[in-house]
């Protein structure tokens, strides 16, 4: 048994300790905004926060997340969360969608730690996170987007 | 706009009335509609109007990206005169009498950048439909002619009185009315939606991550599967142990199907487990075992052979012959992964005479047809509920089902137990074929004296996607795969003497199409090689290729409108020291779509090289959303731009060599160039723009290349000396 505390609720949850945050998110909590894309920890799209920093669900076991502070896309209300979001429904960011919760919080946490983020800090910070749809240029333009309703 | 649902209505009455319920589910194509309420008014298969005024847009075409749920709603919206707001979105049973492409003849499916070609006229109908409708339907309860009525962002108006009343007010007495034979369409000048930005259905969604994609389906009792399959192409299971597999906690059953071992799990973590685990001996007796390298060499001796005539203009071997100048060059394009997003999987659950699918569903018909021919049910007993895709690119519309059908063998193995979602990885996915075929080219271009091009001739050599499949009658003629010479044998350049021909030799690679399915090669060859002529007659790129399109305005329209917005002929800004910068064009019509781009190179002392800018310019007829428009043609930039930079599928002995994306490596923020997009004016017909941003990207980029270097790239993925 594994106590998880995911967007602000404990869990108790019955798994084998090597099981990643991953699949314990989308196949026993039902929180399926957190997608899997690769399993290797090289795509981003199941890029959840763990005590506020950016982690790969998929390369992390439940184990290590336990006992910590982990929020996913669902749970994710920061004020510089919703100038992300915002900027991402104002710019129609998505196509398929399904890199766009990686996308939004690695963003999120970018702003966070850096209000005002040159194109060279954007590049830095999203490289990690793929979009086989290619929104990249948008998504530059939302995070500068978002940085000024943040400002 | 309000979040959407995408559940769609065959589940929804399915889940109330699942008991013994055959086919009940169908709209009734005349007056009101069970599904969505009392009082709601249905008066056709793509509208209903719910006494809660909202208006749901039944969407025939699968969403995977490029907008179909944004698009088909405003064809509807724009002739109803809906209030953008109200509109709901709702994906399509598979229903092909009432859903069908109309440029797939009897066909369900979406593909060949068709969703807005086919359903212009027959969405914005259904929308003129209801109009028409609810107007009489007011008419009636003010006692006023229905002339005098007037519909305005879904509110409708008696201005002479003062009246008004929102559709949900007028839903049930229309419901009641006939549906009236003609209506008329609006003319381009009043349009009001069609033309503008109107903000994408599926935004709010999928930032919030509660938009539903086919791996985040849970049915009570669903088992996860995950299936061992064979190294190579064309194995089969021999035999296999299970005994570690069933010891692993969450497995619940191991059983073979067709394509291989199934390992089904209470959740993905164990049936992946338990696979890990699994001993298969593989039967590898008819397995396809060749290398690229001995592929590749096969076919080179083909480009010495002439092949099935594709096009022939005057005689070209003759004019090549008495040329003043000859240029050839030898293409290679290597075998490409659709690679979405969203790796493969679908949800099925098999009863004894019905079977329900949830998945991002492509292909609809096909799939249909085949997963009853595994179930020994009824097409029709197949009820498919339409999931948003995360990405596809081609890979979901496969002419086999390839893996529907292997889910549909699953729930046969298991007996419909339980349902089944089936889950493949990215390894599975990447390892499972179905790639844009390898093809190479040989191009031979000749120029007079006066350096104009007086032939061409283009051998290309690459397997059939068509072979074998449904659309084989209809796509290949006299030995002819139109998909493989698309983009070459329409050559439009005015050049006397032209010759297109081609061989299709046989492979145990399955291939299937792959965003802008011909011109992802062809495109690429006819560009560059263009390109090459124009250098060595002396000539700009823009006006050599301008003097060759006198006939085809909407190429010539394209590219100087790129050409023109990137500032062609004027220098470009240097790089910093030891870098060198080259500009390039490329013009390409693919799915009656016609885009230029001009691409900015710079080249690294060490080799590399980044794509700084990219201008687009694009022709798709009547913009019904401009800004769709332009996200299509920069997502297919940046799709066009990961197989230029990297893509590529080898084999070993038959094996698959690459399998995730570190070795499959996709475009990344930071190698995305600065993209504008300027979209044509234009009066005609919309046609696609899913794909025919794509094709574009590579050629402009090689043609960049070479004015930075001097260096002629003719092999994909490029590669600097
Ligand atoms: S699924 Fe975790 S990084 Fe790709
Ligand atoms: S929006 Fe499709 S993968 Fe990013």
């Amino acid at each position: 048994m594994l106590t998880l505390n995911v967007n602000g609720v404990h869990h108790r949850v019955d798994v084998a300790a090597d099981m990643p945050l991953l699949w314990v998110l989308r196949d026993r909590l039902g929180l399926t905004g957190t997608k899997y894309g690769c399993g290797v920890g090289a795509c981003g799209a199941c890029t959840v926060h763990i005590e506020g920093k950016p982690a790969r669900a998929c390369r992390t076991p439940a184990s290590a997340a336990a006992g910590k502070r982990v929020t996913t896309i669902e749970g994710l209300h920061s004020r510089a969360a919703k100038a992300v979001q915002a900027a991402w429904e104002s710019l129609d960011v998505v196509q398929c969608g399904y890199c766009q919760s990686g996308q939004i919080m690695t963003a999120a946490s970018l702003l966070a730690a850096n209000p005002k983020p040159s194109d060279a800090d954007i590049d830095a910070a999203m490289a990690g996170n793929l979009c086989r749809c290619a929104t990249y240029h948008r998504i530059r333009a939302a995070i500068h987007d978002a940085a000024k309703r943040l400002a | 706009m309000n979040e959407l649902s995408i559940a769609n209505a065959s589940r929804r009455d399915f889940l109330k009335a699942s008991a013994g319920l055959t086919l009940a589910f169908y709209l009734p194509s005349g007056i009101a509609a069970k599904a969505g309420g009392a009082a709601s008014f249905a008066p056709n298969a793509f509208v209903r109007i719910g006494s809660d005024d909202s208006v749901t847009i039944v969407a025939k075409h699968l969403e995977m990206g490029q907008g179909t749920y944004t698009g088909l709603p405003t064809l509807v919206a724009e002739e109803l005169d809906a209030d953008w707001a109200q509109l709901r979105v709702e994906g399509a049973p598979a229903d092909a009498k009432r859903y069908n492409n109309l440029l797939w003849g009897k066909m369900q499916g979406t593909g060949g950048s068709s969703a807005i070609a086919n359903s212009f006229e027959q969405m914005r109908r259904a929308g003129a439909t209801a109009r028409a409708m609810l107007v009489a339907a007011a008419a009636q309860r003010w006692q006023v002619p229905a002339a005098a009525i007037t519909v305005r962002r879904g509110v409708v108006m008696h201005t002479a009185s003062g009246r008004t009343a929102r559709f949900g007010e007028l839903a049930a007495a229309a419901a009641q009315l006939p549906v009236p034979e003609q209506v008329t369409l609006k003319s381009p000048q009043d349009f009001v939606y069609i033309g503008k930005r109107v903000p994408r259905t599926d935004s709010k969604s999928k930032t919030h991550g509660t938009a539903m994609y086919t791996q985040d389906v849970q049915l009570p009792g669903m088992l996860v599967a995950l299936v061992a399959h064979p190294p190579r192409f064309g194995g089969k299971v021999k035999s296999f142990d299970a005994a570690r597999t069933k010891a692993v906690r969450g497995v619940v059953d191991v059983v073979a199907v067709p394509s291989g071992v199934a390992v089904l799990g209470r959740d993905f973590w164990s049936a992946k487990r338990g696979r890990d685990v699994l001993k298969v001996v593989w039967d590898e007796a008819a397995a396809f075992r060749l290398g690229t390298p001995e592929i590749v060499s096969r076919y080179q001796a083909l480009l010495d052979q002439p092949g099935i005539v594709a096009r022939k203009d005057g005689d070209a071997a003759a004019a090549l012959a008495g040329a003043a100048k000859r240029l050839t060059a030898d293409y290679s394009f290597p075998f490409l992964a659709h690679a979405a997003m969203e790796p493969l999987n679908c949800v099925i659950r098999a009863g004894a005479d019905l079977c329900e699918v949830w998945n991002g569903e492509q292909f609809q018909t096909g799939d249909q047809d085949n997963i009853a021919a595994v179930l020994g049910i009824k097409p029709e007993q197949v009820w498919i509920n339409m999931l948003y895709a995360g990405g596809s690119f081609g890979r979901r519309a496969n002419p086999h089902s390839d893996y529907l059908v292997e889910a549909a063998q699953i729930a046969k193995a298991i007996r419909g137990r339980a349902p089944v979602k089936l889950v493949w990885t990215r390894e599975d996915d990447m390892h499972g074929g179905y790639y844009r075929p390898l093809y190479l080219h040989r191009l031979a271009g000749g120029l007079d004296a006066g350096g104009r091009p007086v032939a061409w001739s283009q051998r290309i050599v690459g397997q059939s996607i068509q072979a074998g499949t449904a659309f084989e009658s209809a796509m290949v003629k006299a030995g002819v795969d139109r998909t493989s010479v698309e983009g070459a044998a329409n050559l439009p350049y005015a050049i006397p003497n032209i010759s297109v021909d081609l061989h299709s030799p046989k492979l145990g690679v399955p291939v299937q199409w792959w965003r802008s399915v011909g011109s992802t090669h062809t495109a690429f060859a006819v560009e560059t090689f263009i390109d090459e002529l124009a250098h060595a007659a002396g000539k700009d790129a823009v006006q050599f290729r301008r003097a060759l399109l006198a006939q085809h305005a909407r190429h010539l329209g394209v590219l100087e409108l790129a050409a023109n917005q990137a500032g062609w002929g004027s220098a470009l800004a240097p790089g910093k020291a030891g870098e060198k910068r080259g500009r390039g064009i490329a013009v390409h019509e693919s799915f009656n779509t016609f885009v230029a781009q001009v691409a900015e190179v710079t080249v690294r002392p060490d080799g590399g090289f980044g794509v700084d800018r990219v201008v687009c310019a694009v022709d798709c007829g009547i913009a019904v959303n401009p800004d769709v428009i332009s996200a299509q043609m920069e997502g297919g930039i940046g799709f066009g731009l990961a197989a230029a930079l990297y893509g590529e599928i080898t084999l070993k002995d038959g094996v698959v060599e690459e399998s995730n994306f570190p070795d499959y490596p996709l475009l990344r923020i930071n190698e995305m160039p600065q993209v504008e997009v300027h979209v044509v004016a234009s009066a005609e017909k919309p046609t696609g723009v899913g794909e025919p941003g794509v094709p574009v990207i590579a050629p402009a980029v090689a043609n960049a290349l070479f004015a930075a270097t001097g260096q002629r790239l003719c092999k994909l993925p490029l590669r600097l000396a």
